[in-house]
């Protein structure tokens, strides 16, 4: 602590640094408790290691991984929503049945009253912005804990869901655009195409911000560690590609399956959308600011409720995005759409991706990496047991592994 | 209380420019408990104006009232010369006052630069300008000679106390602020940390800016303020220069209202005892 007076403060020029320093920083950022994605990302590698060894034939074919994708997608889109409402330090635990009721807005919608689609779409969707509307005045005008809010709306909307369904019981959905959504796939040249947009895409944005900043001299990646991101993203989903462009059906002469399927690009527009909303915007940098220190952020003159209702919404919204994804995997709706392990699912997805429970910290990427654990697990478990309570118990566990992981690194970014 | 026809301790501060923040007779009542009582203040640009006074002498509320927090009952508050009405924090920092209270209000989630632009973002369309505020806070922390930051990407979290008061004072002067007001800036730290958050606050009055100084810490005080004013019970005891006292008289104007003729006259400090 040196408390020499001279006027040119020597401070770390942003040089070419490299992977080494890049690497080092990283693990001074894990030291002090910011672990982010990697115990998640590390986690889905063995998980996919462990089950390849036990039940590869099985659980590392082609098939089963699109097959994964689509039972994963719910639980991503639903996880993505929650992060907003996490990064508050705040929880929604009626997400699931939100989910539910707007499929349900979307299945009567398109049967019952004859609506078009675009119309049942713009019910569904608006459907989560109500329910987003009234938790947020709730919680922010009234004050009232989340917890208890979204409870209680966790048992309301279950009981709106069933008197939206009716005495019917389930609502077939028989819409081919709906559908399509969850069980069709890109051409082969379609998914190479996307992955060329997406790795240059990726390659230009964060190449051009690079360049721009270290032109002002200000810190900035070196190069290599840009070019090292760019390769190792662009080798996996190239792989990914690759893997679900095969020929993936059991019987090839009947039916050819093959290609990416198309809730891939959806998941990657939602999420370009919402890490662009959190990450870029004055709106996301606030509602960091909110989780972090309410306080400060009032007096720094942020409206806290305002932020609190907006992602109140921006959860219930996703919710309904959820719902549709219900419909089309389902292929109906019925009163437990949205219900059962579902919300948990996706709070643990956020949670094991990295996104803190206590609030301030947290991605949208977290709900993909930590969706795709959930899934891996979800998926995984009844290849080797067909026990539903063994099954139930793995996931628990992971869970609790996760929460503490991030108890146990909190702890650690306060002390140091 | 009629206080204004006894004598106000008038400032020995003949000679100087006018001063930039002037309060005169200056009240203020919470329901019964009359909290400041004719008080008068004055603070110069490029000075470090300490406010001292014991525990319940009404320091905040007078920093408060100057703040916009609390509005005065009565008195005048003129600022550069001007009679302005300051009724909410955002008026006084538009008149370029912040205040930069003691538990900091930082967001510990949030880097450097997120911090000092908090709520005041720069925006390039919907985006936020990192770029530009990057460069202008570093601008702001290198003209304050901060050595102290290895990164303004840092996390709040991962910064020493002494590190998060000057991310906190360098946040109060990058709006362009003509005054400045640190309450205990150095409560918290220790022995080193002190001497840097000292020497910056000394940097801010010789880059021109008013200081006010809230400190119970006698030796922080003699060191980096130019003027002292002390508060006794609610009213300005005196406010001197710096050089002009020693350390013992500071003490007995705290404890006392007076020592030996600087301070209130018996009678008035008796009378509100």
């Amino acid at each position: 602590m040196s408390t020499t007076t001279t006027d040119a403060p020597d401070r770390v020029q942003p040089e070419d640094e490299g992977l080494a320093q890049a690497f080092r920083d990283y693990v001074q950022r894990l030291r002090g408790g910011q672990l982010g994605s990697l115990p998640a990302a590390l986690g889905l590698i063995v998980l996919v290691l462990f089950f390849t060894a036990l039940q590869g034939s099985t659980f590392f074919s082609a098939f089963n991984l699109a097959n994964l994708l689509s039972q994963g997608a719910m639980i991503i889109v639903l996880a993505m929503g929650l992060v907003f409402v996490l990064l508050l330090g705040e929880i929604d635990l009626s997400a699931g049945y939100a989910a539910g009721t707007c499929a349900a807005v979307l299945g009567v919608g398109l049967t019952q009253k004859g609506w078009s689609l675009p119309l049942s779409l713009a019910a569904c969707i608006v459907t989560g912005v109500v329910i987003g509307v009234v938790i947020g005045l709730l919680v922010a005008r009234l004050g009232a804990p989340s917890f208890v809010v979204t409870l209680s709306m966790f048992l309301a909307l279950q009981g709106l869901m069933l008197l939206i369904i009716g005495s019917g019981g389930t609502i077939p959905i028989d819409d081919t655009t709906i559908l399509a959504i969850q069980n069709n796939n890109l051409s082969p040249l379609g998914g190479w195409i996307l992955f060329v947009i997406v790795i240059v895409g990726y390659a230009l944005v964060t190449g051009l911000r690079m360049q721009r900043r270290r032109a002002g001299g200000l810190t900035a990646e070196a190069p290599s560690v840009w070019l090292f991101k760019v390769v190792s993203i662009g080798v996996l989903y190239g792989l990914a590609t690759f893997f679900l462009n095969q020929e993936r059906s059991r019987n090839p002469e009947l039916t050819s399956i093959k290609g990416v399927p198309y809730i891939v690009p959806i998941i990657l527009v939602l999420l370009v959308v919402l890490s662009f909303i959190l990450g870029r915007t004055a709106f996301g940098r606030h509602v960091y600011a909110v989780g972090g220190n309410a306080e400060a952020a009032r007096r720094a003159g942020i409206s806290v409720r305002g932020v609190k209702i907006a992602c109140f919404i921006a959860c219930s919204t996703m919710a309904a995005v959820a719902g549709i994804l219900f419909a089309s995997r389902d292929n109906s709706i019925s009163p437990s759409t949205g219900g059962s392990t579902t919300l948990l699912y996706a709070v643990a997805a956020a949670v094991i991706g990295g996104t803190s429970l206590f609030g301030g910290v947290g991605k949208v990427s977290d709900a993909v990496i930590g969706g795709l654990v959930v899934a891996v697990i979800a998926n995984g478990l009844p290849l080797i047991t067909q026990e539903a309570g063994i099954q139930f118990i793995v996931t628990g566990g992971v869970l609790l592994v996760a929460a503490t992981v991030d108890a146990l690194s909190r702890k650690r970014a306060v002390a140091s | 209380m009629s206080m204004s026809s006894g004598p106000t301790p008038a400032p020995s501060t003949a000679g100087d420019p006018p001063p930039l923040l002037s309060l005169r007779n200056i009240d203020k009542s919470f329901g019964a408990v009359h909290v400041l009582r004719s008080v008068d203040l004055d603070v110069y640009a490029g000075q470090v104006t300490a406010l001292v006074g014991d525990n319940g002498a009404g320091k905040s509320t007078l920093i408060k009232g100057v703040a916009g927090i609390y509005s005065f009952d009565s008195g005048d508050y003129l600022f550069e010369g001007q009679p302005v009405v300051v009724h909410d924090p955002k008026a006084a920092n538009a008149l370029g006052i912040e205040v930069v209270y003691q538990d900091l209000a930082l967001c510990d989630n949030l880097d450097v630069v997120h911090n000092m632009f908090l709520g005041r973002e720069e925006k390039r369309g919907i985006t936020l300008d990192e770029d530009d505020m990057e460069s202008r806070a570093r601008k702001t922390l290198d003209g304050l000679s901060v050595r102290t930051l290895k990164s303004v990407r840092q996390k709040v979290s991962s910064l020493s106390g002494g590190q998060r008061q000057t991310v906190a004072i360098a946040r109060a002067v990058l709006w362009n602020s003509k005054l400045v007001i640190l309450d205990e800036p150095t409560a918290a730290l220790g022995v080193a940390q002190t001497e840097q958050v000292l020497n910056l606050v000394r940097r801010l009055a010789d880059n021109g800016l008013g200081v006010i100084l809230i400190s119970h810490n006698m030796n922080d005080v003699m060191q980096v303020a130019d003027n002292i004013a002390a508060l006794y019970l609610g009213q300005m005891a005196a406010q001197v220069k710096a050089k002009d006292v020693s350390h013992g008289q500071i003490v007995e104007l705290i404890t006392s209202g007076r020592s030996g003729d600087l301070g209130l006259h018996p009678q008035q400090t008796g009378a509100s005892a």
